[in-house]
């Protein structure tokens, strides 16, 4: 990177939290020139919530983000002090890799990663205009009156937008702990006529792990084997570490319940919708009052560091309160709180207002990404900084714009959500959200995504030459297994039970048995011992669903054929009269881009579907009997 | 594509019912009700045949393809409005192949798919666009809107709550969870099998009143059985006499009984037969006895017999040769030879079937059932999965959402905001 005298770019990218640095990345490596903006180089890739990355659904973002040949999984592994794999008893399409990171090594491997990076500058600097001409973005205004021109802009300003603190009865602007808010660029966006919301979210006390009786507590290790984000990680890095694990109490509970109208959430202060999914302790204890206690998981914040990040215990109660009940709870008894818990409520864009590549439909070239979009989350940021990243880069250098889907990956499903259906609360993946998920594993994340990226040109060439050397010891195994085959009666005497139906099964069809694995099959074919475990591994995974991903071809075709039936941007909506007047008014808001969101459009049936299918097709006919 | 159809007027009595089929089979008609096709692209009065079965004399009207409304040869059939008509017309079309009820709006979209109506055309007919789609809509809503419905909402409440509880397992298997949960997932899915299983079963009344109810007349040899079918049938379709074991065969005849369709057979006289003949007629007897919807055990002496056969709710006793008539027994008294007691019988069979007729399942249609059908499976999968302890709650899930699918299929669409709304109203998830 050079720090830039250049005047002109490719693309802007506004913020260096987690979206803002993958949005930078991706767009340079398209071989777009590129410019980051950030308030403070050194707190590029800055943790600003809990010390963790990845978990169940957000897992598999950041593997589809390294498939992609994106960041975060790459440093997230450089930075784990604790490596699990999350429901490591359940199936391979719901299990997540998760890690504990160490925030400074974390900010130092982002860093690294962002000023080696080929086509990208940096700058620091507060963005406080953005130029529009013709509803379209020509460049952005810092502070001190330069003008940069690009021709696309990534804004990836987090909670930056019209943000306040709130602890107890007092309020203090800014995005985060230490940082102002950017209230100059938030009255800029209104004039934008963006649609707003207010959401709030919520971050524990800051402890001081000195303090904390660490003797008496229960530990929780990282796996003796760890997973990896990154398909191309081979080790660990940084020394290991354990998490403590406490509970709240009834003593800790009276305290809140006693103190609760002081809180600000409790006090109307707040007005902004919080995720249901991370309450506050004050809520938990007022909505769950039959429960005594809740876990808390104490998560150090590095290895050099002695803050503890107390996950569980997020509050907006006054300083002296939270220093009250957090005494209360085992092993906190002398606890020093270092930074007191608080709420912050922010300004959000409703993303239904932005097309599945986030760029927004009133401003042609300017794109949104990240929490500013209604999202929570390092993975769900970075993901739509990738995707924003990319269209941006992709628009500046005149070339089509990437499409994900439903179909292909958790981060098609996260945008397709979020532009059909917006949030009401800050929006997390699960794995529930992805109905295809057996087929959208974190496992097989590179087969499905790293093809694209390739065409694109942003994986490197290691990554490259290490998924066709993969693909191809799968394709192997795979036409290997499908190749060999046996009766049931040869199958009973090598002592599987399959059902005695007289049709040979392929090892494959007999690896699809939840009870057969692949040991029992090397038994009866020694050469399939010539694979590699990891080979074996990946092809039985795909195997024990092959049942279901069969039965689901169907609707995943259908699916894919809707996902491809492109609406126009134009289209009227008012001259289809046998539609309903709310779901025209719906339809005009969302502006859906293909068929298969118009499926998912709370209210529509199958008729205005039909007809709107219809209409499309009218339009087309007329237009080429004209032409 | 399939051949798909629907009553295309109201459902209800009506002066005219008009069945609309549209698709490439939609000629089959004529040969499923035996009846002389109608010219292409014009009308006739036709005569319609059920099994030999007069059902009704409709004028019928065809479109051929490129002609009609939706595309497609389109055959109407402009019945006379009663239900029983109706009933068995689109009982009858439902058993041809490849031939299946319409969904709602489907006639409308098959037309647009095949370029029948432009833009003006479709402005111009939106009203009678709605018609029809509310129209079928009605239809729709009528049977969801009874019993049924209900029973439908609260399998798919249950299951969404079933998975719920999955998801919550699976998604938030890093929260504290309460480890019974499984528990209370096989529970409900269990409860939903029973009834899905019970409410599949009820189909089949639907089905027996397009394809009609057998009672079976059993009893010892030479109780008057056969003279009892004459009388019943009011013609001599069996011989009779004087020496026992006669019947040999069963002796099937068709029967309307208050609209509803009934099959009688008479049966061979049950005893320890001596000839190889007569043992085989004794052994069919029983068999058909056994399936049949209703059994008249006859007796000729007030003393009843059942060689074997439970006796179920809905059978009857009837004392044969009866000249005393003014018993009160908890059977009927009739002389099948004079025809004393005949009508009397035939009313209280009328009225058991009605009341069997009343409690069909509302799942008139195959694809009600075949729904119902495939949540079974998926169900009986699930359970299978939650047996062998929580390692594939994956599929388990993917089988209950196979289960919601179908139901959805009858009802709505589900949503994923509703598991997810189910699972934070329950647990006091986040750390």
């Amino acid at each position: 990177m050079t720090v830039s005298r250049e005047k002109s770019f490719d693309v802007i990218v506004i913020g260096g939290g987690h979206a803002g640095v993958e949005a930078a990345s991706a767009s340079a490596r398209l071989g777009s020139k590129t410019l980051l903006v950030t308030h403070k180089i050194n707190r590029l890739g800055e943790m600003s919530c809990n010390p963790a990355i990845g978990g169940l659904g957000k897992g598999h973002l950041v593997r589809e983000i390294d498939a992609l040949g994106g960041l975060i999984g790459r440093v997230a592994d450089f930075s784990g002090i604790q490596f699990r794999l999350l429901n490591r008893g359940k199936g391979p399409a719901v299990q997540g890799p998760r890690a504990q990171a160490d925030r400074a090594l974390y900010r130092k491997g982002m860093q690294k990663e962002i000023l080696s990076t080929e086509n990208l500058s940096v700058i620091e600097g507060e963005v406080t205009d953005l130029k529009v001409k013709k509803q379209s973005i020509r460049g952005v205004t810092l502070s001190d009156d330069t003008f940069l021109e690009s021709k696309s802009v990534v804004l990836t300003t987090g909670t930056f937008l019209r943000g306040v603190i709130h602890i107890g009865n007092k309020s203090i602007p800014g995005g985060r702990m230490g940082d102002d808010a950017s209230n100059k660029l938030a009255a800029r966006m209104h004039e934008f006529d963006l649609p707003l919301g207010r959401l709030k979210t919520g971050t524990p006390p800051r402890l001081d792990g000195r303090t904390i009786n660490w003797d008496i507590l229960e530990r929780q290790k990282g796996d003796v084997v760890p997973s990896f984000f990154s398909f191309m990680t081979k080790g660990i890095h940084a020394e290991q570490v354990s998490c403590g694990i406490t509970h709240t109490n009834k003593d800790t509970h009276g305290v809140i319940e006693e103190n609760i109208n002081k809180s600000a959430m409790y006090s109307g202060m707040i007005t902004g919708v919080g995720p249901r999914y991370c309450p506050s302790i004050e809520d938990k204890v007022a909505r769950f009052s039959d429960k005594d206690a809740h876990q808390v998981f104490l998560e150090p914040e590095g290895l050099n560091d002695d803050t503890v990040y107390p996950n569980g215990i997020s509050t907006s109660l006054p300083e002296e309160v939270q220093n009250t009940y957090v005494r209360t709870i085992k092993g906190l008894e002398n606890v020093k709180i270092l930074q007191p818990g608080y709420a912050i409520e922010y300004d959000y864009v409703d993303p239904r207002s932005l097309n599945l590549s986030l760029e927004t439909r009133n401003i042609a070239g300017l794109f949104l990404a990240g929490q500013i979009n209604g999202t929570t989350g390092y993975e769900e940021a970075a993901a739509q900084g990738l995707v924003a990243g990319l269209n941006a880069g992709r628009q500046a250098l005149m070339e089509e714009r990437v499409n994900f889907g439903r179909s292909n990956s958790y981060i098609g499903v996260m945008l397709d959500d979020l532009v059909t259906n917006g949030v009401t609360e800050p929006y997390r993946m699960f794995t529930s959200r992805a109905e295809h998920r057996l087929v959208l594993r974190a496992d097989n994340a590179d087969q499905r995504l790293t093809p694209i990226g390739i065409d694109l040109g942003i994986i490197n060439k290691n990554q490259k030459v290490a998924f066709y050397d993969k693909k191809q010891k799968l394709d192997n195994c795979s036409s290997k297994l499908k190749e060999l085959t046996l009766t049931p009666n040869r199958a009973e005497h090598y002592g599987l039970k399959i059902k005695k139906d007289g049709v040979k099964r392929s090892a494959f069809n007999l690896l699809s048995t939840p009870t057969i694995n692949i040991k029992d099959l090397i038994k009866i074919w020694p050469e399939l011992g010539e694979f590699s475990l990891e080979t074996t591994d990946q092809i039985s995974k795909d195997a024990l669903y092959s049942n279901y991903i069969t039965r689901q071809a169907q609707d995943l075709k259908a699916l894919r054929r809707d996902e491809s039936n492109l609406i126009p941007l134009d289209f009227d909506y008012e001259k289809i009269s046998s539609l309903s007047n709310e779901l025209k008014e719906k339809l005009q808001k969302v502006k859906p881009e293909t068929i298969a969101q118009v499926t998912r459009i709370s209210g529509m049936t199958p008729v205005g579907v039909a007809l709107i299918i219809a209409h499309i097709e009218k339009d087309k006919k007329s237009a080429r009997s004209q032409a | 594509m399939d051949t798909i159809f629907a009553l295309a007027t109201p459902e209800g009595k009506s002066g005219v019912a008009v069945i609309r089929i549209s698709g490439q089979c939609a000629f089959q008609v004529f040969e499923k009700f035996k009846c002389r096709p109608v010219k292409l692209n014009g009308m006739g009065l036709r005569k319609l045949f059920i099994n030999n079965k007069l059902l009704d004399e409709a004028l019928i009207l065809c479109f051929g393809e490129g002609r009609s409304f939706t595309g497609e040869d389109i055959v109407e059939i402009h019945h006379h409005g009663s239900l029983a008509v109706i009933q068995n017309s689109l009982g009858a079309l439902g058993n041809i192949p490849s031939f299946r009820m319409a969904q709602p709006g489907e006639f409308t979209k098959r037309a647009f798919e095949n370029g029948q109506l432009d833009l003006s055309q479709v402005e111009g007919l939106s009203v009678l666009i709605e018609a029809e789609t509310s129209v079928q809509l009605d239809q729709a809503q009528k049977v969801f809107s009874g019993a049924f419905g209900d029973i439908i909402n609260s399998w798919r409440k249950n299951l969404i709550s079933s998975k719920a509880l999955i998801e919550t397992t699976i998604d938030f298997s890093d929260e504290e969870i309460p480890d019974n949960l499984l528990e209370s997932v096989k529970s409900k899915i269990s409860l939903i099998i029973s009834s899905l299983r019970k409410e599949i079963a009820g189909t089949s009344i639907s089905e027996r009143i397009t394809t009609g109810f057998d009672v079976a007349i059993v009893g010892a040899p030479n109780v008057g059985k056969s003279t009892l079918f004459n009388a019943l049938l009011k013609r001599n379709a069996a011989i009779t006499s004087k020496i026992a074991g006669t019947t040999r065969d069963i002796i099937e005849a068709r029967l309307d009984l208050g609209g509803i369709p009934i099959t009688i057979l008479d049966t061979a006289g049950i005893r320890n037969a001596k000839g190889s003949l007569e043992k085989m007629g004794v052994q069919l007897a029983l068999q058909r006895a056994k399936q049949a919807d209703l059994r008249i055990f006859v007796s000729d002496n007030n003393i009843f017999d059942y060689f074997g056969l439970e006796f179920l709710d809905g059978d009857l006793r009837v004392n044969n040769k009866s000249d005393t008539k003014n018993i009160k027994n908890d059977f009927i008294s009739i002389s099948a030879k004079f025809g004393d007691g005949i009508e009397e019988l035939m009313e209280t069979i009328a009225k058991i079937f009605k009341s069997k007729v009343s409690k069909a399942s509302m799942a008139i249609n195959e694809r009600h059932r075949n729904s119902m059908v495939r949540a079974l499976e998926a169900l009986v999968s699930a359970e299978c999965e939650l047996k062998v302890g929580g390692e594939n709650l994956e599929l388990c899930a993917e089988d209950i959402n196979i289960a919601i699918r179908a139901m959805d299929s009858l009802i709505g669409i589900i949503d994923v905001e509703e598991v997810l709304g189910e699972i934070y109203s329950k647990f006091c998830i986040g750390k």
